[in-house]
């Protein structure tokens, strides 16, 4: 394991104007936190500020924008503002699920970046009451080229792997992009879903005056301080020397943090509960505090400490992983105590809340900390940053693009690409089977990730989603798509999509610019979600992801959750069976501009993307989902990257069976290529009743081709042997890790 | 059918073991905390699962082979009781002492998770009974460290006393000889890397699983 502890101490800010700026405030923030305490804070106070008015914390320049999310709706139990979001699965069960970056840490030190994102996720599900269930990742990678990019991807991996293999909660999918926008600033956006029932969650709300505050994990050391901080800032040459800014995770301590707290729930001893996530301690304590509008006082002396002589302000900030806070209910002490003791964890209580509204510190005998907590959670800055309507680019006509000069190289060529490649070198490092309840995961061939509720005959269904070229071209729609890509991905398997978690990915809000990419993409998104009925029930924002000034590609990721009643009708695209005849749904009007195809194959990244249009994905998704539970469609295949030919492709490939198809109407490269949105491939015995079923329901449907051979091909086109396919979608990326191939070349 | 499945803390796949015992023979199971220094009575089988028992830092299964419930565990072995250890439970049972080798780091030095074919080598130990005419088994595996070792004397008399009961069909880890799991020399003791606790109802890709419980319940019916 690679050390990232820090052995010296971390001195807190000098007092005054300089601290601040040296703590990430801005002057201005300054001046309002000395008027709202009509005096100068000191060095803990103003590291207190630092981190609680850090964009990390306090979204304060998205929270305005955010408000046009729709966050209701008949299945939301608990919508954005608490640790994850709860949606109900009927018979008394809910789904508790969040997404949530550690891009910076990740780009530093990437296996413990990678590894602490997951734990960190976890602890946001598990706090509320829910046993995770699930995991999936969200990845953004540089450039193949780049000579930091094979490191970054083995180390990514390996963390996600080492952490969630070892806590015994699978990861079931994901998805892996990569992109010379993302050379000095990877991301890595975890989700996490778990399960808790309905009468049993658990809040962070402080639920009174005079209660016991209870810490327990791991103890306090000095790793991770500044972490909100740093993920608030943007990426220099420098950055990688703030490596002593990264935590350092212990899987096995969160496997014993899940079942103590589960446990400690189950007992009735906690009255509210909040993990100590980013700003640690500091965000734990006053947000239970602030929520419950009570008052804390905290005996640091009493925390559980892993280096010697650390200050108040170390053990404020310290970003230590697998640490809990919670408020005991009255007199249940010892029971809590028991529960530690016999699961190994450390744990004091720590202090009491209060009915002063105001957090006090005491160490070593002093006041080193008297704030009202007012201005810590409500003060902070919101702004309402200038921003610039984003450029649209062109739309492209079918017409003016050229066709390849070889049909067959340009499909082998995308299922080879990086972005297209199969990505069983990722998956195969991830348990993916513990827990004894995964139907559908990475490798059987799924639009998304299918769990059953353990011991019921329903299964939760789960997909990450986002085309951050699409985003860059057109942030309103590439926000919409993104939301839609997911809502499809629930419909494919016949699960009936229930609600989203975002991960919106940025760059400086403090450009006009990419401020305006920001607001045009939560635009598209909440869009899509109120017309799909598709409610945000939590998120998370992460700014600043520029490295010597360079923006990544925006990239707000869409976690979406949807609900199968009856686990055994889901549809797949593994099992497509010779003789079966292949149905396309939905419009092709060969929509290229943005896509795969033009990015690499024809070298270009210009365009318009597809737009979206809600109406007609609404009614695409509902007819699929209909003949999934009504009429047994079991073949099943979105549409998205690549178009229509590779997923016909991508169909083939998973069942093991050869394809005839015939293009759509229009110039054959954009029917074969084009990216036209709210489309599925279906595949089926009889035709006839899907045809009608369709018609009726108003959504476009024709036959495209029947299954059958070892080959893939096209009338009047090409053919291509379905190995030859599978040697170039199997092939890059182990050769990619290996060193054996430098992907430049290729794209 | 009386089987006890031992709960280190790290351990992952104790609820799996347990469901997959209850819905393949109708046992009732115990689930019996690391620090326990005495079973339940009349048992037929004691499970040591998946997972990572102390975290395994150290080499797997090392702190776990020397916890206190480990002497009932080997007591048990040795009055009879069919005692086995999946994937961590096989590491466990090898740093203990009880199988002889050991489980190294994988070949490729990364965690495998895959569904693996096995070749059912010996299909007439308590633990496998059931599979009779059956050659093949699907199951899945999930490790870092799965590849099992042992030197040259040992696997030769591994194999020459029908004590290597699976074998993978393409080995995903470098294991010896393809070894996938064995039994001890009085055939109460079974390690196993693949998983039949995730490989027991058909919605999991594979029912093969269920013959390696089902093969202990013959044994206890037989005995019985």
């Amino acid at each position: 394991m690679t050390s990232t502890s820090v052995t010296g101490p971390v001195t807190g800010p000098v007092p005054g104007l300089a601290g601040a700026l040296q703590s990430g405030l801005k002057a201005e923030e300054y001046a309002l936190i000395v008027k709202r305490l009509n005096r100068e804070p000191n060095a803990v106070e103003l590291g207190l500020f630092s981190v609680m008015w850090s964009e990390h914390c306090s979204y304060k320049s998205s929270r305005r924008h955010l408000r046009r999310f729709p966050t209701t709706g008949e299945v939301v139990i608990q919508g954005p503002g608490e640790n994850a979001g709860v949606v109900d699965l009927g018979d008394g069960q809910a789904c508790v699920f969040k997404m949530e970056s550690h891009n910076h840490p990740s780009f530093i030190e990437p296996y413990q970046g990678a590894a602490t994102g997951v734990g960190g996720i976890m602890r946001d599900v598990f706090t509320m009451g829910a046993r995770p269930i699930a995991l999936l990742n969200a990845l953004r990678f540089g450039d193949p080229a780049d000579p930091r990019t094979r490191r970054l991807v083995s180390g990514v991996v390996s963390g996600i792997g080492g952490y969630g293999n070892c806590v015994g909660v699978p990861t079931v999918g994901g998805e892996v992009n990569f992109h010379r926008g993302y050379n000095g600033n990877i991301l890595v956006n975890a989700m996490c879903v778990g399960l808790a029932e309905t009468d049993k969650i658990f809040y962070s709300a402080a639920p009174g005056p005079h209660l016991p505050v209870v810490y327990f994990g791991s103890k306090t050391g000095r790793d991770g301080i500044h972490g909100a901080t740093m993920a608030s800032a943007e990426f220099d040459a420098e950055s990688e020397a703030k490596r002593p800014t990264v935590q350092v995770g212990d899987p096995f301590a969160e496997k014993l943090l899940i079942e103590a707290t589960l446990e400690l729930m189950a007992s009735g001893a906690v009255a509210a509960i909040q993990d100590m996530g980013a700003a640690g301690l500091t965000s734990s304590s006053v947000e239970m505090a602030g929520k419950g509008g009570v008052g804390l006082e905290l005996d640091l002396d009493r925390v559980p400490q892993r280096e010697a002589g650390m200050s108040a302000y170390e053990m404020m900030l310290s970003e230590s992983q697998e640490r809990m806070l919670a408020i005991l209910s009255p007199g249940r002490e010892a029971d809590a105590e028991a529960i530690f003791a016999r699961w190994g964890l450390d744990a004091a209580v720590i202090g009491t809340t209060t009915e002063t509204g105001r957090i006090v510190l005491r160490h070593r005998g002093e006041v080193v900390c008297d704030l009202p907590l007012a201005p810590l959670t409500d003060d902070a800055p919101l702004y309402d940053r200038p921003h610039t309507a984003p450029a649209k680019a062109p739309r492209l006509k079918a017409a003016d693009i050229p066709a390849p000069e070889d049909w067959a190289q340009a499909l082998i060529r995308l299922l080879g690409s990086p972005d297209l490649a199969s990505r069983r070198w990722i998956w195969e490092q991830y348990d993916r089977h513990v827990m004894a309840d995964s139907l559908e995961e990475s490798d059987t061939g799924a639009d998304a990730a299918v769990v059953r509720v353990h011991g019921a005959r329903k299964a939760v269904a789960m997909t990450c989603d986002c085309t951050p070229r699409y985003v860059a071209a057109d942030p309103l729609e590439g926000g919409k798509q993104a939301v839609a890509e997911a809502w499809r991905n629930l419909c494919a398997v016949g699960a009936r999509p229930l609600a989203i978690t975002d991960n919106l990915n940025f760059g400086n809000p403090e450009k006009p610019h990419i401020m305006g990419q920001i607001v045009a993409a939560i635009e598209g998104m909440s869009q899509a979600c109120r017309a799909l009925d598709f409610p945000v029930v939590s998120g998370n924002v992460s700014l600043y992801n520029e490295t010597d000034g360079e923006a990544i590609p925006p990239t707000p990721v869409v976690g979406g959750v949807g609900l199968l009643a009856e686990a055994s009708r889901r549809a797949v695209y593994s099992n497509l069976k010779a003789g079966q005849t292949l149905i396309l749904v939905g419009e092709t009007h060969g929509e290229l501009g943005a896509s795969l195809y033009l990015r690499d194959v024809l070298g270009r990244e210009d365009g318009a993307p597809p737009p979206v249009d809600l109406e007609r994905e609404r009614a695409a998704g509902e007819l699929v989902r209909a003949l999934i539970a009504d009429d047994g469609v079991r073949t099943v295949h979105d549409l998205s990257d690549g178009g229509l030919i590779v997923a016909v492709a991508e169909m083939a490939l998973a069942s093991g069976v050869g394809v005839k198809a015939q293009a759509p109407a229009g110039p054959p490269v954009g029917a074969l290529f084009g990216e036209d949105q709210g489309r599925y491939l279906i595949a089926v015995d009889q035709a006839a009743p899907v045809l009608a079923r369709a018609a009726a329901a108003g959504v476009a449907a024709a036959i495209i081709g029947r299954a059958g051979g070892e080959t893939l091909a096209v009338e009047g086109l090409f053919s291509v042997s379905l190995a030859c396919l599978r040697d170039a979608h199997e092939g890059w990326l182990p050769a990619f890790m290996a060193g054996s191939v430098n992907a430049s070349a290729e794209t | 059918m009386r089987a006890a499945v031992i709960v280190f803390p790290g351990s992952n796949c104790d609820r799996d073991c347990k469901v997959a015992l209850e819905r393949t023979t109708g046992a009732h199971v115990d689930m019996v905390w690391h620090q326990e220094t005495a079973l339940p009575d009349r048992l037929d089988l004691v499970v040591l699962p998946g997972g990572f028992a102390y975290g395994d830092y150290l080499r797997c299964g090392a702190m776990a082979a020397v916890s206190p419930v480990m002497d009932a565990v080997r007591a048990a072995a040795g009055r009879g009781v069919a005692v086995a250890g999946i994937c961590n439970g096989f590491q466990v049972l090898c740093e203990a002492g009880m199988l002889p080798g050991a489980l190294l780091r994988n070949r490729d030095l990364k965690y495998v998770c895959k569904r693996v074919e096995l070749d059912v080598v010996n299909a007439q130990t308590r633990f496998t009974a059931a599979f009779a005419g059956q050659r093949t088994a699907w199951m899945t595996v999930g490790h870092q460290e799965g590849n099992y070792f042992a030197d040259s004397e040992t696997l030769d008399r591994l194999e020459g006393e029908g004590r290597v009961v699976f074998r993978y069909r393409e080995n995903p880890n470098g294991s010896a000889r393809d070894i996938a799991g064995i039994v001890d020399e009085t055939g109460n003791v079974l390690g196993l890397m693949p998983h039949p606790d995730r490989a027991f109802e058909s919605d999991l890709g594979s029912v093969d699983g269920a013959m390696v419980f089902q093969s202990v319940l013959q044994s206890a019916l037989e005995a019985a």
